[in-house]
């Protein structure tokens, strides 16, 4: 599913943002990616986006490779990849309907299709009854439960989670972790970076790759073989 | 209605005040080009009406032998230009005068002989009476020795030509000048779009949406703009041509094709410009 070969990646101005990284997550596998905040998590998940490109190694995504995707490839590679982030990120002027609408409107897909899948991810998320909500009417674990279910609207292969639970309170955080795990055990492959280590501690069983200064210091996949 | 046209139309109703702004700017820069347009037209048509009255008059010796002369004037019918030639003798001649000049009828009854000189009249065809072409066929007929004097207004005709170029090139270098500043307007105008809307533009990226999709609304938008630009430009050229036919001019509107270049050199402005600058600026969302 995921696949880094010894990849490096350069900061414009100097320096190494990832150092040497080889790792492979496979289909409908849940990874935590843990480390300090610059330890280069946010990089390796935008990697996987083919939002950057590394500096030497490869990167394969889905039988995608980093070296000589082309833009329209990586369009239709983002349509089976799900991104999530701290900041929600959702466009404030839009119900939550319409902001989940929003990501199949663009790829072209039909309005009954758009009507259809809409009402079931809102379902999905527990915000049936909250469809017509700005986002500022919404608590921080609802957003996030809206970014969560845009981030499903094209059923991706996998789900990428960067800091999800950054921005909220206990309760909430437990709530979209049970989301997110839910939705890895329907199939979904899914990347969650996170620095809460409360929450890789209740989760025994679970891979974890841990990142410090751009480099794998410890992968609990490898230390079990 | 497809997505991309909708968010288009979105975008008057979204930043009515940038739009109109953007509109307007275009229409005053596109105005000027109209009236150039208007002018450069209607010196156009005093040129060709000045032209269909282009002949060319070649005053004869009275020594002049009449073989040599129907001779010459069988070589000057033949020259391609030339679409007749008349011979106006010296009794004709005086006779013309009598009647075009009634003033002087004292004075022609008091002469004692006939001072005019016989002539030919040469007419030429239509699209032969640049000052070239008529420069070059009377220093043709200039040659034979009988003839004493050719005349064509190649004073006037000389200016009149020069007065065409300077108009046209006034046109085409003012023109140019204000349709790069209408691009520059709507190139402004799409970049405050892209980056008023960039938080849209990246969730459109981060789910999926082609590049060709996410140009598409404000390629759209532009060329609206300078649809809508082109159209206001108009307006004012027509009112500013109905102020001055009235009060300073006798002027004539331009033709129905220099009315849809207008719409047309604005729709083009504006789909460039938002090419160029969607291509610039959504690099950096």
């Amino acid at each position: 599913m995921i696949r880094f070969s010894h990849v490096y990646k350069e900061y414009a101005r100097g320096g190494l943002a990832l150092e040497d990284v080889t790792f492979e997550v496979k289909k409908s596998e849940f990874c935590f990616l843990t480390g300090h905040s610059g330890a280069g998590k946010s990089t390796m998940l935008r990697l996987i986006h083919m939002a950057d490109r590394p500096s030497r190694g490869e990167v394969r995504v889905s039988g995608y490779s980093s070296e000589g995707i082309r833009q329209r490839e990586i369009a239709l590679l983002r349509r089976k990849i799900g991104y999530v982030f701290q900041d929600f990120r959702l466009l404030q002027d839009r119900s939550a309907a319409a902001n989940i609408a929003f990501a199949l409107e663009v790829t072209g897909a039909n309005r009954a299709v758009i009507r259809t899948k809409v009402g079931r991810l809102l379902a999905q998320v527990g915000l049936a009854a909250k469809a017509e909500a700005l986002p500022s009417e919404l608590s921080g674990g609802e957003q996030q439960r809206v970014a969560v279910a845009r981030a499903l609207a094209h059923d991706p292969l996998v789900l990428l989670a960067d800091e999800p639970t950054g921005n909220l309170d206990e309760r909430a955080t437990w709530g979209i972790y049970e989301l997110i795990r839910s939705i890895n055990a329907s199939g979904t492959a899914v990347l969650f970076a996170t620095h809460n280590m409360d929450l890789v501690r209740r989760s025994p069983g679970t891979r974890v790759i841990e990142v410090d200064h751009g480099r794998i210091v410890f992968d609990s996949a490898a230390e079990a073989l | 209605m497809p997505y991309s046209l909708r968010e288009a139309f979105n975008a008057f109703r979204r930043s009515p005040m940038l739009a109109s702004l953007s509109i307007a700017m275009i229409g005053m820069s596109l105005l000027v080009v109209g009236l150039f347009g208007i002018a450069a037209y209607n010196i156009r048509r005093v040129i060709e009406r000045m032209e269909a009255r282009v002949e060319i008059v070649a005053y004869l010796r009275d020594s002049a032998n009449p073989n040599d002369l129907q001779r010459a004037q069988q070589e000057i019918q033949k020259l391609e230009a030339v679409r007749g030639v008349t011979y106006i003798s010296r009794e004709q001649a005086l006779d013309i005068a009598r009647k075009e000049l009634p003033e002087f009828q004292t004075l022609f009854g008091a002469m004692d002989g006939n001072p005019l000189p016989a002539s030919f009249e040469i007419s030429l065809r239509p699209g032969q009476k640049s000052a070239e072409a008529v420069r070059a066929i009377a220093q043709q007929v200039a040659r034979y020795e009988f003839v004493e004097d050719v005349r064509y207004g190649n004073d006037w005709l000389d200016k009149i030509y020069l007065l065409r170029r300077v108009a046209g090139a006034a046109t085409v270098i003012l023109g140019a000048a204000f349709a790069l500043v209408a691009a520059l307007i709507i190139g402004a105008a799409i970049r405050i779009a892209i980056f008023a809307r960039r938080d849209e533009i990246s969730i459109m990226r981060l789910v999926g949406a082609t590049d060709s999709f996410v140009r598409r609304p404000f390629l759209l938008e532009g060329l609206i703009t300078g649809v809508c630009g082109g159209a206001f430009a108009l307006i004012l050229t027509y009112v500013t041509f109905r102020l001055l036919s009235n009060s300073l001019l006798q002027l004539e509107w331009v033709p129905l094709e220099w009315v849809v270049s207008i719409l047309a050199l604005g729709s083009v402005l504006g789909g460039i410009a938002s090419a160029v600058a969607v291509r610039r600026h959504l690099q950096e969302i």
